[in-house]
């Protein structure tokens, strides 16, 4: 892959490597909860789209471990598979578990509608190998995004038990899922470089704008709420589970290659 | 120094190599026909592929790696073969060649539609062209049962006239 400018200064590089972290860590953990529908989700065909999502998002995740891996001198296996649990940097709205369907899709439209918002935004980054990436991850997130929407429109019409049960889900997630534009360290950095072409605030401002119409006419008011500095630090028992469950194999036999 | 016209020669040997190695999850099509050879070059020191992923996490890649490194070995061209991921350009499914499509059609694929691709519609006006015509019986009367299919490349129809379902190359 495509080594970073040198000239990056190292206060640029810091705060890049966080940008790529979270994004890339936003799609590993969402990637391991669809997997964890392999199998069991209500119908075939629902097997195969979630199986194929979660393997798409674990493939964005490792294009941006690499990059990573590439400024900073590291191993993108480490970064994925030998950190400890504290120090992922996804997004409070992927700490929950699975859950059940409903509250599964209402997590997927949350995060893709926000994903989108954010990709659109590095594919313009200045920084090359990302807007790449980016651009890359965009036309594949399109199917993504069109799959959650299909199940957003279908659950919000089937009224009763559906209905109810979504629409508890995404009042349930509306707070976390505002961290995904937890304000970055560095980001003003970023922002005054070009690698994060627009504030995350600001883009949190178009999400609110895209989803709000979409979901309050079935959810009633969202609260207003800013993301928080801390958005992408807390933990749960949840994700130390599937911590455990995604490490194992790697953990099985240090240092063997797969 | 290899003079411009050896160079050239080389590169197309290696072309005409990368031509006979089958996509692993497709063997109908060739590397060269499913527009994934991004650029070639040979000098003195190396033979240079760049690669571009069909989706970003294709897991095929690694395999697609090992063959091209294998094969374009074996024609001793230079000391060694270097193969590059690539994203610049991204691949997309207009790459397909004439020829790879109608093997894909022979193999019982539909080829992707051709049209752009809109990824920054706006929410209430996303679309993707549902539209794939029978690889079997050549009628349009089709309709998409799943946009995701066995592989990330791969979405699955049925065919309302031959009443035959089939998978679609996706368009990306």
């Amino acid at each position: 892959m495509t080594t970073a400018p040198p000239e990056l200064e190292l206060a640029t590089r810091e705060a890049l490597a966080g940008l790529l972290l979270s994004v890339a860590d936003d799609e590993f953990v969402i990637g391991f909860w669809d997997s964890e529908w392999t199998g069991i989700a209500p119908m075939l065909e629902e097997d195969v789209a979630t199986s194929s999502i979660a393997q798409d998002e674990i493939g964005h995740a490792k294009a941006l471990y690499e990059l990573l891996a590439d400024l900073t001198d590291d191993d993108p296996d480490r970064i994925a598979y030998g950190r400890d649990p504290s120090a992922f940097r996804h997004a409070a709205l992927l700490n929950h578990a699975r859950g059940d369907w409903a509250f599964s899709v209402a997590r997927r439209y949350l995060y893709e509608t926000a994903d989108r918002a954010r990709l659109a935004a590095l594919a313009r980054s200045s920084h090359e190998p990302l807007a790449l990436v980016a651009g890359k991850m965009r036309r594949e997130e399109t199917y993504h995004l069109l799959h959650a929407d299909a199940w957003r429109r279908r659950l919000a019409e089937a009224s009763g038990e559906a209905t109810t049960r979504f629409a508890d889900s995404l009042r349930r997630l509306w707070p976390d899922a505002q961290e995904v534009f937890a304000p970055l360290v560095g980001e003003d950095t970023l922002v005054r470089d070009g690698i994060l072409p627009e504030p995350m605030i600001a883009l949190h401002r178009s999400w609110l704008a895209d989803v709000r119409p979409i979901l309050e006419p079935l959810t009633g008011p969202l609260p207003e709420k800013s993301p928080s500095a801390d958005g992408r630090e807390r933990r749960t028992d949840d994700f130390r589970w599937l911590h455990g469950e995604f490490t194992k194999v790697a953990d099985s036999e240090a240092g063997a290659l797969w | 120094m290899v003079s411009q016209a050896v160079a050239r020669s080389a590169e197309g040997r290696v072309w005409a190599e990368l031509a006979t190695i089958p996509d692993p999850e497709i063997p109908a099509i060739s590397l060269v026909d499913l527009g994934v050879i991004g650029s070639v070059s040979v000098d003195d020191e190396a033979v240079r592929v760049e690669l571009l992923p069909t989706f970003v996490g294709c897991p095929a890649i690694g395999v697609m790696r090992e063959q091209i490194g294998t094969r374009l070995a074996s024609l001793a061209l230079a000391g060694r073969v270097e193969v590059e991921i690539s994203f610049d350009p991204p691949w997309t499914s207009d790459r397909i060649t004439p020829e790879g499509r109608e093997r894909l059609r022979l193999s019982g694929f539909a080829p992707p539609h051709i049209a752009p691709m809109a990824v920054s519609a706006g929410l209430d006006e996303l679309a993707i062209v549902t539209v794939a015509e029978c690889p079997y019986c050549g009628s349009t009367n089709t309709t998409m049962e799943n946009p995701f299919g066995p592989t990330l490349c791969r979405a699955i129809f049925h065919c309302a006239d031959c009443r035959q379902p089939f998978e679609q190359f996706k368009r990306v």
